[in-house]
């Protein structure tokens, strides 16, 4: 058994390694800022998955308590590097992709970062308010 | 009343969570403070958060986030195997705009997250009028399917979950 947690334990920090080596790699090999941002976003993220499932293996198996903090460190990484990754686009799209060079939103106007007065909020004072209205109803 | 002093409920029982995690001691002590958290932050930021998210839905988000997952670790084979055996030249990056349906910024943002974390794609940039997302696609032959797929695999279920 104790032979067992050890293969698994050793397997999932491998994989770990692994992929964080490839989200680090895909910064330096692909051509462009907007695909060199594909790598860490992705690969980093399962490589950090996997060595914190092994951590949670480790503690559980071998120190006999279990810790859940772990888990808290895979939720904080799945809620910031999509939004890190947003940042990053934005700042690259008001650089370097003029409106032209993008293709058009569906709606009417122009994507954020290019439109001076954008404001995003108006949909969601209509929500707002309908909220308000229903709770009013209660 | 409960509405003033407890604007979130599910932030509110987050909280609780979260703390109790972060501690890593699960006893009466934290619990206290857990709970102190919980009531004294939701009530302090309330004025930030006007609407309260209407989830319509609980059960379907086990379903979405086993799907979402499922999707994050195939999306990690596929970026890998492209980063570590795919020439630069054969490289096919596009931009997709993805039209929404979703009108609930709290759905339009799990959407956001859930594009970038999948299969070769990256949420770049939302339209001004918060009616369409654009993409970026690492490896995209055809732009069409990819967004078709966010459409049907992911806005769906999303919508079934807020709206």
């Amino acid at each position: 058994m104790e032979l067992l947690w050890d293969i698994v334990i050793s397997a999932l920090l491998v994989i770990g390694g692994i992929f964080g080596f490839v989200g680090s790699l895909g910064l330096v090999k692909l051509p462009d800022p907007m695909t060199r941002l594909h790598a860490p976003t992705k690969s980093a993220t399962l490589g950090v998955g996997a060595i914190l499932i092994a951590s949670m293996l480790w503690f559980a198996t071998k120190q006999g308590h279990i810790t859940l903090h772990e888990l808290m460190v895979t939720v904080f990484i799945f809620l910031t590097a999509p939004i890190t990754a947003h940042f990053i686009s934005k700042a690259n799209i008001f650089r370097d992709w003029p409106a032209e060079t993008l293709p058009e939103p569906a709606g009417e106007g122009e994507w954020a970062v290019h439109q001076a007065d954008a404001d995003t909020s108006e949909g969601e004072l209509a929500v707002k308010k309908e909220t308000e209205a229903a709770r009013e109803e209660d | 009343m409960i509405r003033k002093f407890l604007p979130h409920p599910y932030l509110t029982l987050t909280l609780i969570l979260v703390w109790l995690l972060l501690a890593n001691a699960y006893t009466l002590n934290s619990l206290v403070f857990a709970v102190l958290v919980g009531l004294v932050i939701p009530w302090v930021t309330a004025p930030y958060w006007p609407a309260r998210p209407r989830i319509a839905n609980p059960l379907k988000i086990i379903e979405y986030v086993g799907v979402v997952i499922w999707d994050i670790i195939v999306a990690n084979i596929t970026v890998a195997r492209i980063v570590l055996f795919m020439p630069n030249r054969d490289l096919h990056p596009a931009w997709v705009v993805v039209p929404l349906d979703l009108v609930t910024p709290e759905a339009i943002t799990v959407l956001a997250g859930t594009i970038t974390m999948t299969p070769g794609t990256l949420t770049a940039e939302l339209a001004a009028d918060g009616h369409s997302l654009l993409v970026h696609c690492l490896h995209a032959p055809d732009a069409d399917a990819v967004r078709d797929e966010i459409k049907t695999r992911y806005e769906a279920r999303l919508k079934e979950i807020f709206e």
